[in-house]
């Protein structure tokens, strides 16, 4: 694998989201991503965000364009030092919130990109990475 | 106790002001055409003399003593005057700094021959003045952020206006990111004029929203729950095709909600569902109208 580019972003505020994504979708036009997987791409960025403000009081996400096996695609890792997930595979499930809310984000997001990988200890924090190709399905 | 400096101050004080004007106007980057030079001539003279007061009292180092309140209260009125017109920050950190030459100035002239002095006076108007362009700054973002958050509200409030589209129906149409402040202006404003208009649908267009995740589209449900909850019905018009395919994907269920792809084919079946029948007249009949 090679990286491309690289860059990283805080997030602390609600206000940081919008931005941010403005940065994953700069990011996905450059290397020509089709509107769909883009959409799709901003949109999985976008519940991590969320996550990462909502139950971890914000982190930081490290933005990079690489090439492999001669595909280019944008890999995202969200780094939080929050409170961890317990039980990631109950948090991985349809409708599991301990937030009142969808509990979509996750699942969603492992549906919406071609990579996703979660890692997290409790009161450590949290790492997710995602990565989305350019012609990804 | 009275200082040297202020002394100085007293007894230079039409010179000093003077040449504190001229060193403001040498800044070639100070736009005249945002204040006038009587306006600047007044606020110099106004801050020189809270200057002079506060040395007077004997109080040297501390900006935040209460001797110092008229000088924090001008200088504060002038960086929030001057953050509203557009000043610069380099323009507004100017006023206050260039007072400092002419000081350094009025005092060299008076204890040229006493070097001693001479150092002591200019240390201590130095860092005077450094903490007063400090506070300058501080004030002038404040009031940066003051018309930023105005702008803001105000942002909020044009982006979201509800159109009268027929007899008992609205139109909503919503452009840019979704979010919790946002929603609520937006079902605000919404059922306000359901119950103004007496409307009995209402049409949330999301063309311009550029990405539905999953917290918009709770928004999005809340919102239909509270029209029909005032005996109205929602439909949600302006969903992308990409926008589409990643709601499936997410798995978020719109099923319990009529959506359509465009504003026109919504605002068909709102017609439909009022009982109203909209079609092309022919010839004859438009003929027979005038
Ligand atoms: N960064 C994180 N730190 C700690 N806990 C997290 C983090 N991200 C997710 N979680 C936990 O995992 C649960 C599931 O997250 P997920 O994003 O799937 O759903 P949600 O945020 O509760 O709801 P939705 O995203 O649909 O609004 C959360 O309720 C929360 O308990
Ligand atoms: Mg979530």
């Amino acid at each position: 694998m090679i990286q491309i580019s690289k860059d990283s972003m805080p997030i602390l505020r609600e206000q940081d989201v919008v931005p941010f994504r403005n940065r994953v979708r700069e990011l996905a036009t450059k290397i020509g991503m089709s509107l769909v997987n883009q959409t799709k791409l901003i949109t999985a960025a976008s519940e991590l965000v969320r996550n990462m403000l909502k139950y971890a009081n914000g982190g930081k996400v490290l933005l990079e364009l690489i090439s492999r096996n001669g595909q280019t695609g944008v890999r995202l890792t969200f780094e939080d030092q929050g409170p961890g997930i317990k039980d990631i595979d109950l948090a991985m499930k349809d409708g599991f919130s301990t937030g009142k809310s969808l509990g979509l984000g996750l699942p969603g997001t492992k549906r919406l990109v071609n990579e996703f990988s979660i890692k997290s200890v409790p009161g450590e924090g949290t790492t997710v990475t995602i990565t989305h190709w350019k012609n990804g399905r | 106790m009275k200082n040297a400096t202020s002394k100085v101050i007293r007894k230079n004080k039409a010179q000093i002001l003077e040449s504190w004007m001229k060193y403001q106007l040498t800044d070639e980057d100070l736009r005249d055409d945002l204040m006038n030079m009587e306006e600047l001539h007044g606020q110099s003279e106004q801050l020189l003399d809270s200057f002079l007061n506060a040395l007077e009292s004997g109080n040297m180092n501390d900006i935040n003593a209460r001797e110092f309140e008229p000088i924090r209260d001008t200088l504060g009125e002038i960086s929030v005057m001057r953050a509203r017109r557009g000043y610069s920050p380099r323009e507004t950190g100017t006023f206050v700094l260039s007072l400092k030459q002419s000081l350094f100035d009025a005092l060299e002239k008076e204890f040229k021959s006493q070097p001693e002095i001479l150092y002591k006076e200019i240390i201590l108007v130095n860092n005077l003045l450094d903490s007063l362009s400090i506070f300058t700054f501080e004030t002038f973002i404040k009031g940066r952020e003051e018309v930023i958050l105005r702008q803001t509200d105000e942002i909020n409030e044009i982006s979201t206006p509800v159109i009268r589209v027929w007899e008992g129906i609205l139109a909503l149409p919503i452009i840019g990111t979704l979010d919790s402040a946002r929603t609520q202006i937006v079902m605000e404003n919404l059922l306000q004029e359901i119950v103004a208009t007496g409307s009995s649908i209402a049409i949330l267009d999301i063309s311009g929203v550029p990405a539905v995740d999953s917290l918009v589209a709770q928004h999005l449900i809340k919102t239909v729950s509270a029209t029909r909850l005032m005996g109205a019905e929602c439909i949600i018009s302006g969903i992308r095709a990409e926008i589409a395919q990643t709601i499936v994907h997410l798995g978020i269920d719109l099923s319990n909600i009529k959506t359509k792809a465009s504003l026109a084919s919504a605002l068909r079946l709102a017609y439909d569902m009022m009982g109203v029948e909209v079609k092309k007249m022919d010839r004859r009949s438009k003929i027979s109208l005038l």
